[in-house]
């Protein structure tokens, strides 16, 4: 009696919030849901999909960007959509993908970090945080494979080894650890071809944003569902940068300047590709 | 068989307030003041991990006296309410009022239906954008629940604690004048010819809830636990 007492308390003693929800409110989760008639293999319900997250890494820290667009088919949902987070003090998450499944989750997984570090008193360390959004993203499997795929990656700033990481993942859950650079999403390709070329060792902070929105003009270039910079209704990029003091998101006044020094140089150099 | 004895409600209700109250008295202190600053919660706790002070939500901070174990399981189950509540909801959503009401229907119900009532006593604290919107509440072992202004003491000590406190209060308090002001209100009475010793930093637990948070450290959530090093510097 009293054993089993001990063993239902243990059991129910859980620091994960999407645990808690899973058992008392299992209809907040995002993904519990299974889409009714709808076979796998079946045509996609038309959603809003997020596009090109890029994300590298510089001296002494890591960075975010992404585009502000959104996509339903051929129509722009959304011209002001963001698509980088931050997920807590040191880390960020960039998503790609189903836009309403991936914005519950990024709301989920900062509660879920906050949560931990509320109830323990301690922060998850950055592998911890990594795989945490690893089992989110499993769990929504069953709507990945209905069409609903959600992608993200994930930044963060390792504090016990003082140094920037970089997280990719696939629908099932597979997380990877990725070096330099990385990019998701439809005009993932084209950003990873401009980063090749323009990422190098050792970069500051201010050469790392302009990479990033260089990489990002080239995949809004070539890309459809991908957005450029857009300067009359002065839209810019979300980016975020982490580094030993945490997570900053960049202001639009430097995003502003990127954007131009980038539009600029190819006005001068007036070439076609 | 045995037969049971009557025990009129009265009796039953008294000593089970009786016994809950007695294991409190055990137990030190803990202040928590409405200061210019915010909010500073003050507990006397030679324990650096086993805390007595815990951060709630965004503008929310919990203090508590009594058993470890039964207050932690509320502090947990409060963090947890109020995460739901901020998920389901809005951030914005999540306030004291609601989950002091939620604290007192749990505490009320242990005390009538469980074999022991929980021998603590809670404080829940809320940082408004000014001072008139702070709030306050205290919730007893019994399930009920005070709104307070200004300052709630609990534990051990509490009346002569909160004589002392209730002398030097004012608005207009900075969180060092307050922490100071706690800390005398703590400090034990001299017994005999004794001078009295103040309490060292590592006997300390202060945790404080900034009021302009948002301004000065460009977070949402006001809770802010403060280190030994941290309390020195505050209080030099």
């Amino acid at each position: 009696m009293q054993e089993s007492t001990a063993n239902q308390v243990a059991a129910n003693a859980t620091s994960s919030f999407a645990e808690h929800l899973q058992r008392d409110r299992p209809e907040l989760l995002p993904f519990t849901r299974s889409l009714q008639g709808g076979a796998p293999g079946a045509a996609p319900v038309q959603v809003p999909h997020a596009t090109t997250i890029v994300t590298l890494s510089y001296d002494g820290g890591v960075l975010m960007a992404g585009d502000r667009r959104a996509t339903m088919g051929n129509v722009i949902a959304s011209r002001h959509i963001e698509k980088v987070f931050p997920a807590d003090r040191f880390s960020v998450l960039g998503i790609a993908g189903t836009a309403g499944i991936a914005i519950d989750l990024t709301r989920l997984f900062q509660v879920e970090l906050e949560h931990y570090e509320k109830i323990e008193g301690t922060q998850l360390s950055l592998e911890g945080k990594a795989n945490r959004l690893g089992a989110m993203i499993r769990g929504n499997l069953p709507m990945a494979l209905q069409g609903l795929a959600v992608v993200p990656l994930f930044a963060g700033f390792d504090t016990s080894a003082g140094v920037g990481r970089l997280f990719s993942y696939d629908v099932t859950g597979g997380r990877y650890e990725e070096h330099e650079h990385h990019t998701v999403g439809s005009g993932s390709v084209f950003a990873r071809g401009a980063l090749k070329k323009l990422w190098r060792p050792n970069l500051t902070a201010a050469e790392a944003l302009s990479v990033a929105v260089e990489a990002l003009y080239d995949a809004a270039d070539d890309d459809s569902a991908t957005g450029g910079p857009d300067t009359v209704r002065q839209l810019w990029p979300v980016v975020f940068t982490v580094d030993s003091t945490g997570a900053r998101r960049v202001p639009d006044a430097e995003l502003a300047a990127a954007s131009r020094n980038v539009i600029e140089a190819r006005t001068i150099a007036g070439r076609e590709a | 068989m045995t037969q049971q004895f009557y025990v009129s409600p009265e009796q039953l209700m008294k000593d089970r307030a009786d016994f809950a109250r007695k294991g409190i008295a055990r137990g030190r202190s803990v202040v928590v003041i409405s200061c210019a600053d915010g909010i500073a919660l003050v507990a006397e706790n030679p324990s650096p991990s086993l805390h007595k002070i815990g951060e709630i939500y965004d503008k929310i901070a919990f203090a508590a006296v009594g058993k470890y174990n039964e207050f932690e399981s509320l502090r947990q189950a409060g963090v947890r309410y109020a995460d739901v509540r901020g998920y389901s909801y809005d951030r914005e959503d999540v306030t004291a009022r609601g989950l002091a009401s939620v604290y007192a229907q749990s505490l009320g119900a242990v005390f009538t239906a469980e074999q022991k009532p929980f021998e603590v006593e809670l404080a829940v604290a809320e940082v408004g954008p000014s001072q008139a919107e702070d709030h306050l509440y205290r919730l007893t072992f019994d399930g009920s629940i005070a709104d307070e202004h200004s300052f709630v003491v609990m534990g051990g000590q509490a009346e002569r604690v909160s004589s002392a406190i209730e002398a030097g209060w004012q608005a207009s308090l900075g969180f060092a004048d307050a922490v100071r002001l706690a800390l005398k209100g703590l400090t034990p009475v001299q017994e005999g010819d004794q001078p009295a010793t103040t309490l060292p930093p590592s006997a300390l637990e202060v945790a404080v809830l900034d009021r302009l948070s948002e301004t000065s450290r460009g977070s949402r959530r006001a809770f802010r636990r403060l280190n030994a090093a941290d309390i020195t510097a505050l209080l030099a």
